[in-house]
Order: structure tokens, then C-alpha cells, then sequence
């Protein structure tokens, strides 16, 4: 028996269908699916608990102000963070990461260096090299060997006392590998580089002990976990985020606010300025309860074992290539590959046309496609309630997909 | 015999120009050329056209690009080669469509219109 054997009846979108074939969404690094306990917590709050938080002194302020805040209170445990003031809420990944890019760009003078790697997700490129316009900062890669790993030694080059922030993703969303945060940050902390993970890929996947991974700041999205849209988590080291300036305002980040000047309000608040997602942290509560129920060794043994499975089907069908590190490493639940003669779009395509849902393009990822020399690829990704025989269907689709077009 | 999988979504035209596309290739001595992405893909298309007396005499196309956004440009340089410049210049996507045949989803329309937009680009004065 296999983890999705006791999970799929929890998940109502499963029973759709799709182009007339019972739906295998294998898109989850994406967006993931909700289970009903999410669906149903959500609307159980619009229907009984909603009100604006934090200053409504009425019942349902204080309920909905309650539920928030016990929200926060979830996300510290799930993540093993030390305190609660160190979870700020944001509307997703890439907000969190514009967040600190924005903020410690200020911070940055002319000589100053932010070092990347080749393998991040546009959303942890972007907003650096905005951070860096304008101010004689300069951004830097770490390249990404053969097979899909980050070059250590190519990154002790790239590190120096110019490095003032090193941003990287935990876990690749185009190849799955696991970077080396502890050894990463350790190295970083040494030239007194601030150190800034993108978790989308790796917290709805893997245990997490935040405090142990030795990072400043930890970003993910409440979406890729089981959760509602609209909701993620920055996590900072309280001594980190202290030292950061807000870079938005409005009502609940102040303390008090004058005509021409403000004071700010404490941790966490000072970075949530304006409503936040109240029913979207509700639905991220019951989102997180529901993965630590299943538990995260298990989940993670899971997909380990689905991407085990999908690396080996997929590599013996001929004129397929998966990308990223040779089976036998350890990687994440994401497998990126391409149909020779076939472009990445047209395969999912296809695929669709049997109920199979795969993503296809460049994964917001253009540095990486271009370091594999190509333009795209095909990838499929898991969690918790995808099944191996999910992973056999697609295998047998590609097999017979190359005599389609 | 069941129609395979996809009859619908791709068309015998797309799939006839997309195995055997007949105006793809180089033009060195173009006259004019463009090139764009399609941002949601990060497909390329370059439009090479050669003008003469006011007419398109010869268009070409090259690039990284799915079976539908490689039917489209073979088809816009079809409508287009040996028409009076300015009379090519207005091509649209509708005219693609109407060769395409093909049942073209909203999340792939831009894989259509992406050589058209490149052409006008290309032919604008």
C-alpha cells in the first residue's frame, strides 16, 4: 500500500474527467491540489468567523483575528522555526523573495555583489537584479554541472567579501536537485553574505528544520503545499529581519504615524501591512494539518519512491531524455524530460488529450534552459496523492506518442 | 479505428506543415527581417522577408517552435509571398486560422499569432 492509496479519496478534483480519461494531474510543483479539510475549513470560515483582524473589538474580529494568528502558530511548528515573530505572511514565494530583495537592496553599495545559481526559478533572479539596478551592485551566478548539479567549486570562486547576499533555490523546480543549504550557507556566513532560500520546491516535500539549515531568510508558497492561492511564508532569523527596513506601508505594519513620519509596528507585523489573507491563512492551518497527519518522512519517502519510478519508466522509452541528476541521487518530486522531434508544448498537449496533466516550457527557468542548451522541456511532478500508476500511465502515453504528430 | 489522440487539437494541416514545413529556412539577402518570443514558452520565430517593386518576393522563417506556432509560420509566409507589400502587411491571425483548421485552445492562440505579429513587424514601413 502506498501513501496515495489512503489520500486520494481526500481530494474531490481527482474524480474529474478529463478529455474523457479519469484525470492524472501530475503538475503539482506548479500548483498542488486542496484536500476537502482545506475547502472545507475555508468556506466554514466565510460562512461563521469572517471579520477584518487585529482591530475589531467584536466577536467575529477577535475569532478571525484568533484563527490568523494560530495560523502563524502552525506554520512555526511546521517549520521548526524558533519563534513566532519570525513567520511573516506574504501572498506567495515570489512576493517573499521581491520582499527581502527589496529590502536588503537598500542596504547594498556600489562594489557590492549578489551571487545566484543557474538553476533559479525567474522569481529568485528577477527582483535581485532589480534590487541591484542603479546602484553599482552586480549580480553572479554559481553554473550548474552536467548533470544537474550546482559547480561547489565554480561557487568558492564566485564567493568573496564582495558578496553581500547569496540567494538560492532548496530544491531545483526544473531538475529536482537538492542543494546543499547547510554547507551553502555556512560558506555564505563566513564572508558575512546574508543568505536567502527559495523553499517553494522543498517545503511541501520534505521535513523541515528551519533553525537547522542555517539561512537568514526561507521562502515558500502555500499553494505548492496543499494550501489556497494568495497565502506564503517569509521566514527570517529574528535578528535578520529585525535589521530589515519595511519597504511597503500602510495600516497594521505602524506604530504610530504622523503627517510626515511613522513608526513601525513589531515583528511580525511590520512587514503585513493592509488585510491580510485571512481565509487563505485558515486554509494553509488545515493544509499543514493535514501533511503532518501523513507526516512528512512519509510524504517525502513517497514522492522519493514516485521519482525513482518515473526516472527509470521514462529513461527506457526510446527518444526520451530526463534531465537533472542520474538515478541513485537523491532528488525531489519534480522530473523534467524531452521527446525527441516533439516540442515540449505539443507533448503536453497530447498528453492532455488522455487526461494527463503535465507542465511543459521553459519553468520560469530561461538561465537553466539555456546552460542545457534547449528551449523547454516536459515535466512531471507529485505529491502526495499521485500514485504510481499515475506515473505508469504516463510512461505508456510517451510510448505511444511519437507516431502522434 | 479510433482517431488517435489529439485529431482534434492538431489538424492534418498542422501536422502536414509541421513534418514538412515549406518555408522554413534561411534568407541571406533578406530585405527585411524580425524576430520575437512567445513569453510563455520562450519559442522563436524569425521572419525573413525579401522585398521587390513593392511586393513580397520571398519569405522565409527559422526558429525553436512548437507544431502550431511552426504551421502558423508557414502559413503566413504562404498568404504572404508575391502579394503587394502593403497588402501583406495586413495579414492576420484570422487568416491563419481559416488554413489552420484546428481547434485552437485560448493557452495556445499566442503559438498562432506570434509569426503573424513577427511578420508585421517585419513589413512595417
Amino acid at each position: 500500500m502506498t501513501l496515495d492509496d489512503t489520500t486520494r479519496g481526500d481530494f474531490p478534483i481527482l474524480a474529474r474527467i478529463v478529455n474523457g480519461h479519469r484525470l492524472v494531474y501530475l503538475d503539482s510543483a506548479a500548483s498542488s491540489q486542496r484536500p476537502r479539510t482545506v475547502i472545507e475549513a475555508m468556506s466554514q470560515y466565510y460562512a461563521t468567523s469572517h471579520a477584518n483582524v487585529h482591530r475589531s473589538i467584536h466577536t467575529l474580529g477577535e475569532e478571525a483575528t484568533a484563527l490568523y494568528e494560530a495560523a502563524r502558530d502552525r506554520v512555526q511548528r511546521f517549520i521548526g522555526a524558533a519563534r513566532r515573530e519570525e513567520v511573516v505572511f506574504t501572498r506567495g514565494t515570489t512576493d517573499g523573495l521581491n520582499l527581502v530583495a527589496a529590502a536588503l537592496g537598500r542596504t547594498l553599495r556600489p562594489g557590492d555583489e549578489i551571487l545566484l545559481t543557474d538553476m533559479e526559478h525567474h522569481s529568485n533572479i528577477v527582483p535581485w537584479q532589480m534590487a541591484a539596478r542603479d546602484r553599482g551592485v552586480t549580480v553572479r551566478s554559481i553554473p550548474v554541472t552536467a548533470d544537474g548539479r550546482l559547480d561547489l567549486d565554480g561557487f568558492e570562486r564566485l564567493l568573496g567579501p564582495r558578496t553581500r547576499v547569496l540567494a538560492f533555490a532548496h530544491v531545483s523546480n526544473v531538475l529536482g536537485t537538492f542543494n546543499p543549504v547547510a554547507h551553502l550557507c555556512d560558506r555564505a556566513r563566513r564572508v558575512g553574505a546574508v543568505t536567502v532560500v527559495d523553499g517553494a520546491q522543498a517545503a511541501p516535500h520534505l521535513p523541515l528544520d528551519i533553525s537547522a539549515l542555517g539561512c537568514d531568510f526561507y521562502v515558500f508558497s502555500s499553494h505548492k503545499m496543499l494550501g489556497p492561492t494568495g497565502i506564503g511564508v517569509l521566514w527570517g532569523r529574528h535578528q535578520a529581519l529585525e535589521a530589515l527596513e519595511p519597504t511597503r506601508g500602510g495600516g497594521e505594519m505602524i506604530k504610530e504615524v504622523w503627517i510626515d513620519h511613522a513608526t513601525w509596528n513589531d515583528l511580525p507585523w511590520r512587514f503585513e501591512p493592509g488585510t491580510p489573507p485571512i481565509a487563505e491563512a485558515v486554509g494553509l492551518t488545515a493544509a499543514l494539518e493535514y501533511l503532518e497527519k501523513l507526516g512528512m518522512e512519509r510524504v517525502a519517502e513517497h514522492e522519493r519512491a514516485l521519482a525513482r519510478q518515473a526516472i527509470e519508466v521514462l529513461g527506457a522509452i526510446p527518444g526520451i531524455t530526463v534531465y537533472g541528476p542520474p538515478a541513485g541521487v537523491d532528488r525531489g518530486a519534480v522530473v523534467s524530460f524531452s521527446v525527441d522531434g516533439l516540442h515540449p508544448h505539443d507533448v503536453a498537449a497530447l498528453l492532455d488529450q488522455e487526461g494527463i496533466a503535465v507542465r511543459a516550457g521553459h519553468h520560469c527557468a530561461q538561465p537553466l534552459m539555456r546552460t542545457l542548451g534547449i528551449t523547454g522541456t516536459a515535466r512531471a511532478s507529485f505529491s502526495v496523492y499521485t500514485s504510481p500508476e499515475d506515473v505508469s500511465i504516463l510512461a505508456r502515453a510517451l510510448g505511444a506518442l511519437r507516431t502522434q504528430l | 479505428m479510433t482517431p488517435p489522440a489529439g485529431a482534434g487539437l492538431y489538424s492534418d494541416t498542422i501536422r502536414a506543415r509541421w513534418r514538412q514545413p515549406r518555408f522554413r529556412g534561411d534568407l541571406p539577402d533578406a530585405t527585411v527581417q524580425a524576430e520575437d518570443v512567445n513569453p510563455l514558452c520562450g519559442d522563436r520565430v524569425r521572419m525573413m522577408v525579401r522585398l521587390q517593386n513593392g511586393s513580397v518576393e520571398t519569405v522565409r522563417f527559422t526558429g525553436d517552435s512548437c507544431a502550431i506556432c511552426t504551421a502558423s509560420a508557414d502559413v503566413t509566409a504562404e498568404l504572404t509571398e508575391g502579394r503587394p507589400t502593403t497588402e501583406a502587411a495586413r495579414l492576420t491571425a484570422e487568416d491563419v486560422l481559416a488554413i489552420l483548421q484546428a481547434d485552437i485552445r485560448p493557452t495556445r492562440m499566442r503559438c498562432v499569432t506570434l509569426p503573424v505579429s513577427v511578420l508585421q513587424k517585419a513589413l512595417r514601413p
